[in-house]
């Protein structure tokens, strides 16, 4: 074959895989503005007045999943399944928000961690690799650390709003997670990042938890919390 | 004197597990077989898997470019060396046992996707990209293409040993013992810019070894090649526009050392080139007997 036919070819190759990539972009910018959207709808909580309406506040970010769900579906028509990891920079920023979110969610509904399972089910993905559009785990990962520095902010917040309680319970997830995530060998690169920070969170809700119990303001909690 | 080391080692081991005994407790009493604990476990197991394929991969990119670079280091004394056909042979065994570590890197992707663990073997596989155009041109003159890179990508189990490993997981085996690498265009691209590289320095030699015709063929190719990136221009990734920079360099220089010998051909009569470039000079000797 002729050098120039060679590179004719090759140039077809690079073009179509740009138009795969703008394709993508464009999918992405949507997915970021509901990410941007339920994430307005769930910072209401930080406000004094938001901590009585968090199950209606929730039930609403929950109705606006619907519409990542729909545009990640369409996300997946974008490119040849088996190449997830060839585009994935384009889409790994949104969906670790999207992650962040969903837990956020989760959090205040039951108090508990998202599993990545519930995740991909909010987001309408699949939950491992050889089965489609599915969650990498760093990503995962990378959207907890997100919810652990929301919920630290969350802790200050809620005890200007006069919840003495929620503190100590945002404590315990924080630590269990803190011991979980300390399980992981993790390498040196964004992640690992991400989770140095962690310690400033856990830093961060244990000051709190301090303050409320050099006042007093936790006892009647406490108390109860060990009859329980 | 050994006691008072001894109780110093001990003291000094208390006092590093000290910590750990004291971490341990608190995350006992956060209750260290609660469902978190035990989901942030498999996490563990599987990033570690990840992160051990991702090390193995490139621990063998880096052999691959190791033998690959030696190859093309091979190929250059062809210019000098009266028996290319030994180098050839030699270069060729060489690029096999190459091969043999790209197919291990071909199994441990078997059943993964590609592009998650790409960068761990991409830099070898662009240097075997060079090594194996460096000697398909020195053989044929022309441009390797994808396809026929990647068509000798393609490994079956003909090892009697592997046909067992496998045959022992498998019975229905026939298919499941071919495993196959593909070479991406941008990794071809990129091995070929770096193949033009090369290309200038046999084009150099070949000039310090008289050798007078080498340098036009290189030239020409040289510009069929820079004349395809052209035409790729910046639709290609950040990686291969960086490159034409230095393709054009390489350019620069061929052409110069053709235009050299052109000019100082056309004025100096045909046996005196031999002073310009050096050596042939027996050969020129000989003829001037003949006259």
């Amino acid at each position: 074959m002729a050098v120039s036919q060679m590179f004719i070819t090759l140039q077809g190759v690079l073009t179509a895989d740009q138009d795969i990539r703008e394709e993508i972009r464009k999918v992405v910018q949507t997915l970021e503005q509901t990410a941007r959207e339920i994430l307005t709808v769930l910072q209401g909580v930080h406000q004094g007045s938001g901590f009585q309406d968090i199950p209606k506040k929730c039930q609403k970010a929950r109705e606006n999943f619907g519409s990542v769900k729909t545009q990640l579906a369409s996300l997946k028509t974008k490119f040849p399944a088996d190449q997830y990891y060839r585009f994935h920079e384009h889409w790994r920023f949104v969906l670790q928000r999207l992650v962040f979110l969903a837990a956020f969610v989760i959090y205040l509904e039951s108090e508990t961690l998202v599993t990545r399972e519930a995740v991909t089910e909010i987001l309408g993905i699949e939950a491992h690799r050889d089965k489609g559009f599915h969650l990498d785990i760093e990503d995962y990962l990378s959207g907890v650390l997100t919810l652990a520095s929301e919920l630290s902010r969350l802790a200050v917040n809620s005890v200007t709003a006069g919840d003495y309680t929620r503190p100590l319970r945002i404590s315990t997830f924080i630590n269990e997670l803190d011991s979980g995530f300390r399980l992981l060998n993790l390498k040196n690169d964004s992640l690992r990042k991400r989770y140095d920070g962690l310690k400033y969170d856990v830093k961060k809700i244990e000051e709190v938890v301090y303050d409320l119990s050099i006042r007093g303001l936790n006892k009647e909690e406490a108390v109860a919390a060990g009859e329980k | 004197m050994s006691s008072k080391e001894g109780s110093g080692g001990f003291r000094k081991r208390k006092h590093d597990n000290f910590p750990h005994g004291q971490r341990r407790e608190e995350n006992e009493n956060i209750n260290s077989s609660s469902p978190v604990i035990n989901y942030f476990k498999t996490f563990q197991l599987e990033l570690d898997t990840k992160h051990d394929k991702y090390e193995r991969l490139v621990k063998l990119s880096r052999d691959i470019t190791i033998e690959s670079k030696r190859t093309i280091f091979l190929l250059h004394r062809i210019t000098s060396a009266p028996n290319g056909e030994e180098i050839l042979t030699e270069s060729e065994a060489k690029l096999d046992a190459v091969r043999q570590k790209i197919k291990q890197v071909a199994q441990e992707m078997k059943g993964e996707d590609m592009h998650q663990f790409h960068r761990a073997f991409s830099p070898g596989l662009q240097e075997y990209v060079e090594a194996v155009s460096f000697q398909y041109f020195i053989k044929t003159r022309s441009l390797v293409s994808v396809e026929e890179v990647n068509k000798q990508l393609v490994f079956a189990a003909e090892d009697k040993e592997e046909v067992k490993t496998t045959s022992t997981s498998d019975a229905q085996n026939n298919q499941l013992c071919t495993w196959s690498l593909k070479v991406t265009p941008v990794d071809y691209l990129l091995g070929v810019a770096d193949l033009t590289g090369e290309l200038m320095r046999m084009c150099i030699n070949s000039v310090g070894n008289g050798d007078i015709d080498t340098p036009f063929e290189l030239s020409q190719f040289l510009r069929q090649i820079y004349d395809g990136f052209s035409y790729i221009g910046n639709t290609g990734p950040y990686e291969v526009s960086k490159k034409l920079y230095t393709l054009k360099q390489s350019l620069a220089k061929v052409e110069n050392a053709c235009y050299t010998l052109k000019v100082r051909g056309s004025e100096i009569p045909k046996h005196m080139l031999a002073d310009v470039f050096s050596t042939k000079t027996e050969m020129i000797d000989q003829e001037e007997g003949l006259s």
